[in-house]
């Protein structure tokens, strides 16, 4: 790294706040030419929002903000691209209707002096330029039908021929293979070497490590910790990510916690050697009635894909699910509720009616259940009722309008929904993401009771408080693998960490 | 009218005009169409002395009873978020494969395959079930968008249309469907009774039972319905069905009233029956309305229809008024969503 440089990009004393909640507190950061520099932290640290500012994308924020010395301030992610920074973001922003030559130039379109499309040179040069990252496909095949990973690589390809001097990653490799990552590694040192500057977030520590110079730790919408890559390892990151020693009060999880010894009852849901394209290789694992497992991994990991596999949504590439030791292969999500499989998504809008009444999203689920042609209103109101009562929905109207209830609420519903007839696998994703700590404890409370009436429960969760709050047994994914399980020890969150 | 939307207590901590105003803003759907239907009424009796008068309203009834019968499925189909455009051309490919299996006067220059008359009415509501069973293939088995799918079927059934008619003109139909379809019984048409039955059957359907409840959920949110464990393409594919056969009954009738089964009776009756169901209120995002808003919009688009004969207007106008009313309830229709999408936030 070149020392003694000014750097192009300095902030000084950044705040923005959302709504009153401060994601930023008071941060400076410096960025120079040549640099690759490296961001970690957990979920909500703020490094997102901090690299959002730096693209343009947030212009309301107070601090000074330098570019090449100059006091800048962006109006738009227009103005921070014409100033030569580019930024591929964490959610996929392709299109993908559109040629893969096509997404290469979006918006810079070689044209000819009618301002006509110059296509099969437009075509050639992303050819060469996906050649020259590794990538070889057909610019003119349409990018929705690649594979995630792929598109991933093409939007990164992107950003970094663009031109930019300034290039933000933020967590690009997760849908990436092995040496899809090492391609970029090697581009991303050799654009580096060329002199651009280059900020990279990832949740994967190792990967920072390698690639970067420079090392920024962020917490709670502060910086707190700089270092050399070479003078730090993967422990001191971690720690001073989820902040030990004197701050250590306010994490509640940082502690030990011992993990019961497997219970002794019945498998109820065996997944073996779950396979699909590029989200999820060669998943095995078991849950047993009266028992949560927790599925640990970061965003990307394949959680998601698994988690529909489960329910029918997806069907496996290879691999079977069997339930109570019957081979099952679940057409449909019918099917799998049929097989006594529920299901709670990580999105309330994707599982709730929000402007119908609570009980019709409580009834909803189990209505073959309890009319046959007929429907039989005065006893769906009951079991709502029941529901309601039962898990503390508040208010406890059941002829309101789901939408007028708040979001904790709305998961305690999403929950209700498959609890008059219990089934024997209850699947939740996030089952606490974004929720208050009231209700954040009540929904802990709810699943702790399931498991003690033998429901088995299975937690996807990218937030390590949820996953060690309620799983009697862990297992970690990691691009789309079981790389570690724990059962029956001592656990913390900086070991789930480490793992992942 | 007779949706539930229960929206009873949904402001209860408000004060009582504000409350009024959250009511009358989710209600706006309902009420906008209603609102319309008794303005086009008044104004017509008052521009008209023939228009309110007891035999005009049973005209009224008439002219509206095969658009009824058509809307009844088509209600289903738009409640689940989808359109079905085949409906007129599967009305009249049904109406002709009746007269085709009907013995013809020997004038009739049709190479028809005469039967018992239960037999062509049984064929042809077979036929009609089988269209709007590629339909429902199409879209959930294959995926194509509805809109496209009954697009393709649009033609398909106008092409078999063609083939069993020939450009020639089949008048007789089997005695039951003349009955229904022209005769009249104690002074009301048995055509007004069919589709007064037919709308009422739709509503208790909708209403009443668990495919009807279903359908609201599958169209008031897709992705919570499959997430529910619901067979949501079942659903789809049965409102596609449903749409079909009910289509081809008002095909059948409409044939019998019209005295005649020839190619292209019906093309009018897409557009009719599209209108009708969101004049009437019904979301073309889904998951509410329902048969009552359809009979408002029948009423609307009904009474329209003749008002304008009675005050003697310029027919080529005619034409470009029903299209700016109809522009009018679909602004109505996506604002009163927009209103009530922002009372449940």
């Amino acid at each position: 790294m070149p020392q003694g440089h000014a750097p192009i990009l300095e902030l000084r004393g950044i705040t923005k706040a959302f709504g009153g909640v401060e994601a930023l507190r008071g941060v400076d950061f410096a960025l120079s030419a040549g640099e690759i520099h490296g961001l970690v932290g957990e979920n909500g640290a703020g490094k997102s929002t901090l690299m959002k500012i730096i693209a343009g994308v947030h212009p309301e924020f107070s601090g000074r903000f330098l570019l090449d010395g100059q006091e800048t301030r962006f109006r738009s992610a227009r103005d921070a691209r014409a100033a030569g920074i580019a930024m591929v973001h964490q959610e996929l922003s392709v299109a993908p209707d559109l040629t893969v030559a096509e997404n290469v130039f979006l918006g810079s379109q070689p044209t000819n002096r009618f301002g006509l499309v110059q296509w099969r040179r437009m075509a050639r040069e992303a050819g060469e330029q996906l050649a020259r990252f590794g990538i070889d496909v057909d610019p003119q095949s349409r990018l929705g039908d690649l594979p995630i990973g792929l598109q991933q690589l093409i939007e990164i390809a992107r950003v970094l021929f663009s031109g930019a001097r300034i290039i933000i990653l933020d967590e690009p490799t997760s849908a990436l293979s092995p040496p899809e990552v090492e391609r970029l590694f090697t581009t991303l040192r050799r654009l580096r070497d060329e002199g651009t500057a280059i900020v990279f977030i990832s949740h994967f520590i190792e990967d920072i490590l390698r690639v970067s110079d420079t090392v920024t730790v962020f917490r709670n919408g502060r910086k707190v910790a700089d270092a050399q890559a070479a003078d730090t390892d993967k422990a001191a990151l971690i720690e001073a990510m989820i902040g030990k020693g004197r701050e250590a009060l306010e994490e509640t999880y940082t502690h030990d916690m011992a993990l019961p010894p497997p219970n002794e009852q019945p498998v109820v849901l065996a997944a073996n050697r779950l396979s699909l394209s590029r989200s999820l290789r060669d998943v095995s694992f078991e849950v047993r009635a009266g028992e949560v497992l927790g599925i640990y991994g970061f965003m990307g990991c394949g959680q998601l894909e698994l988690a529909r596999i489960l329910f029918g949504k997806l069907r496996p590439d290879t691999g079977a699910l069997a339930v109570a030791g019957d081979q099952k292969s679940f057409g449909s999500t019918a099917g799998a509720r049929r097989a006594g499989i529920a299901f709670v998504p990580e999105s309330r809008r994707a599982m709730l009616f929000h402007q119908e009444p609570v009980y019709k999203n409580i009834s909803i689920s189990i209505l073959d259940r309890i009319s046959s042609l007929f429907l039989k209103p005065s006893h769906e109101r009951a079991l709502a009722k029941r529901q309601v009562d039962q898990l503390q929905i508040r208010p406890a109207a059941v002829e309101l309008d789901l939408g007028m209830l708040s979001g904790g609420n709305q998961q305690k519903v999403a929950l209700a929904k498959w609890l008059n007839f219990p089934p024997r696998v209850l699947v939740l994703c996030e089952p606490t993401r974004g929720m208050d700590v009231g209700a954040k404890n009540d929904v802990i409370h709810i699943i702790r009771d399931l498991r003690a009436k033998g429901l088995a429960i299975i937690v996807l969760s990218t937030e390590p408080e949820t996953v060690l709050s309620l799983a009697d047994r862990i297992i970690v994914l990691k691009r789309g693998s079981v790389v570690r399980e724990f059962a029956d020890e001592t656990i913390s969150k900086d070991r789930l960490l480490e793992a992942a | 009218m007779a949706t539930s939307e229960g929206v009873t207590g949904s402001s209860a901590n408000q004060t009582p005009p504000r409350r009024l105003a959250a009511i009358l803003r989710s209600q706006m759907r309902n009420i906008a169409p209603f609102l319309t239907l008794i303005f086009l009424s008044g104004f017509f009796a008052v521009a008209s002395p023939s228009f309110a008068t007891l035999d005009n309203v049973g005209n009224i009834l008439t002219q509206v009873s095969v658009t009824g019968i058509i809307a009844v499925g088509l209600t289903f189909v738009i409640l689940c978020a989808e359109i079905d455009l085949s409906i007129a051309s599967i009305a009249n490919v049904t109406g002709i494969a009746v007269a085709y299996f009907t013995m013809q006067d020997s004038y009739v220059n049709i190479a028809n395959v005469p039967m018992p008359g239960w037999a062509a009415i049984g064929l042809a509501l077979l036929l009609c079930a089988l269209l709007g069973l590629v339909n429902a293939l199409g879209l959930t088995v294959i995926g194509i968008p509805s809109f496209i799918m009954t697009l393709a079927m649009m033609q398909i059934a106008a092409g078999i249309s063609a083939l069993l008619v020939r450009g020639q003109i089949a008048y007789k139909v089997p005695g039951l469907i003349t009955t229904l379809g022209s005769a009249s019984i104690g002074g009301i048409p048995w055509i007004v009774i069919v589709a007064a039955v037919m709308l009422l059957g739709g509503h208790l359907v909708l209403t009443y039972t668990r495919f009807g409840r279903y359908v609201y959920m599958v169209g008031g949110n897709r992705e919570a319905a499959e997430y529910s464990g619901l067979n949501v393409n079942l659903i789809l594919g049965s409102v596609m069905v449903i749409a079909a056969v009910c289509a081809g009954i008002g095909g059948m009738l409409g044939v019998a009233h019209f005295g005649s089964a020839q190619q292209n009776e019906f093309d009018t009756y897409l557009l009719d029956s599209i209108a009708a169901v969101v004049v009437g209120g019904t979301s073309l995002f889904g998951g509410r309305g329902g048969i009552g808003n359809t009979i408002v919009g029948l009423f609307v688009l009904g009474v329209l229809n003749n008002g304008l004969d009675h005050v003697n207007i310029d027919s080529f106008l005619k034409i470009l008024i029903r299209g700016l009313i109809l522009l009018a309830a679909l602004v109505i229709n996506v604002y009163a969503q927009r209103l009530r999408a922002k009372t449940a936030d």
